[in-house]
């Protein structure tokens, strides 16, 4: 079923667990973010918040750019391909990128269809709001899953509903008999032997995320509380007053999430943090897209 | 019997499981104060060795570490912790790493290969793996070389790996560490 390089791709994400993944857009922020404790760098030519400012549509980075990070950092480096769009991720998996984000922050490129991610060798990530669309993601391929949040606005409040809905939803799972799995999997969406694998084991067969919305230690810490492995953080450090302390402080968040008096001291002087926009206040949902 | 195991990023938790598999227990070490308990052995873990290294330091676990390590505690180091091992980190270990030195992900591998003292089977993943580049003194002796490079040393109760026994179900080197510990 999984074959040897998906094992590998699942296996490279179980290495970055408890740690933070942040957005660059430079190899000088890539440095700043490597040098802060980051595990991982996404490499993309506007951070979301950036994107929705911009509007229009938005599209895979300019390779050169991602190389220039590829250069910068010796850690993984991850990048943006749209939904669907299998031209883009042959492009990346070209340049030796260490992890795709077919990703809902982009612009889909096909309505009704992922991208095969089991025809190639690099690893994916991508986003999902609930555990049918986790196991959908992963049925394709997908070796780590992210809540999707909603991404650019300093809001965290998405990323906790996904975040408690799929800890819901495997909890129900696990509390199931076997001969309601049946009916479990078609309500899901999802393959049978998914369900199974999660009612038997009581997580996911990969590594799970949370991103979207993520902008301060406090946040973070949130995040892992509710079950997340690690973080992504897009907008939130380099939106932020001081992008150094900021995600040296969230990187220590993540690895002492349980202790409410260190915290209290990473969240000291950090000065502005990004200044956000809610849920409300948005016209485009990116988490709507893709399912 | 009990095992410190770092725990400020990476793949901790599947040495804890290894370690259950083997009836010994463990504590995760994520601040000084979880590194102030007693303890017969430390293990360090895959992850991501710049993160480790950095969080070791601002959470002042890096001196304690290596006085613990150099007045004799025995260590495991997996990957990022054989990097931790070696020269220019906590250099407790006489080795020379190169990191990612098969290159990005795309170079990620599973093997089977001989380890000295274990077998000539042992499972084997590679995952942006760094290998010893050299040997800096007698006391360090080489237990795996495959396709020419170093992947497994010891040099006396420490013992470090490039790939992950973690990550596979074999238990031989972690029991052989175990017994490190007993002896």
């Amino acid at each position: 079923m999984v074959n040897e390089r998906q094992k590998l791709n699942r296996q490279l994400a179980q290495m970055l667990k408890g740690g933070v993944i942040m957005d660059v857009t430079t190899p000088e922020q890539a440095r700043i973010a490597e040098e802060a404790g980051a595990c991982a760098v996404m490499a993309l030519e506007r951070i979301p918040a950036d994107i929705r400012a911009a509007g229009g549509v938005s599209r895979m980075s300019d390779p050169k750019m991602i190389r220039g990070i590829q250069d910068a950092v010796s850690i993984p480096v991850m990048a943006k391909c749209r939904i669907g769009h299998i031209a883009e991720a042959q492009i990346l998996q070209a340049i030796e990128i260490d992890y795709i984000d077919e990703s809902e922050v982009l612009s889909p490129a096909d309505n009704i269809y992922h991208i095969d991610k089991t025809r190639f060798d690099v690893p994916f990530v991508c986003g999902a709001k609930n555990l049918g669309e986790a196991l959908r993601r992963i049925a394709e391929g997908a070796t780590m899953i992210r809540t999707k949040g909603e991404p650019g606005t300093g809001d965290v409040v998405q990323a906790v509903s996904h975040m408690r809905m799929m800890q819901s939803e495997i909890r129900r799972l696990v509390g199931m008999s076997e001969d309601e799995l049946y009916e479990a999997a078609k309500q899901l969406q999802a393959p049978y032997d998914l369900v199974r694998y999660v009612h038997e084991n009581g997580k996911l067969p990969v590594v799970n995320f949370a991103a979207g919305g993520v902008a301060t230690p406090a946040d973070a810490a949130l995040m892992m509380q509710l079950g997340a492995e690690g973080v992504f953080v897009g907008s939130g450090i380099f939106k932020s007053g001081n992008p150094q302390k900021r995600a040296a402080a969230i990187v220590q968040a993540v690895t002492n999430y349980q202790d409410a008096k260190l915290l209290a001291e990473l969240s000291e002087d950090l000065g502005e943090a990004m200044v956000g926009i809610n849920e409300q206040e948005i016209e485009l949902l990116m988490a709507e897209r893709g399912k | 019997m009990k095992v410190a195991v770092l725990a400020l990023q990476g793949a901790f938790i599947e040495h804890e499981q290894m370690l259950k598999r083997l009836g010994v227990e463990s504590f995760e070490v994520r601040k000084l104060s979880d590194w102030q308990k007693p303890k017969d052995g430390l293990i360090l873990p895959g992850g991501e060795s710049t993160v480790q290294m950095r969080l070791m330091a601002s959470l002042q676990l890096f001196d304690p570490i290596r006085q613990a390590i150099n007045e004799g505690l025995p260590v495991f180091g997996t990957c990022a912790g054989m990097i931790l091992l070696s020269e220019g980190r906590l250099g407790t270990m006489d080795v020379r790493v190169r990191r990612n030195a098969y290159g990005r992900q795309l170079g990620s591998f599973h093997a089977y290969g001989q380890v000295e003292g274990i077998g000539d089977d042992v499972p084997m993943t590679f995952i942006r793996a760094p290998y010893i580049d050299e040997v800096l003194s007698p006391r360090c002796r080489p237990l795996a070389v495959l396709d020419h490079h170093i992947v497994a040393a010891q040099q006396g109760r420490q013992l470090a790996t490039s790939f992950h026994p973690e990550l596979d179900c074999d238990l031989r080197l972690h029991q052989y560490f175990v017994q490190m510990l007993a002896s």
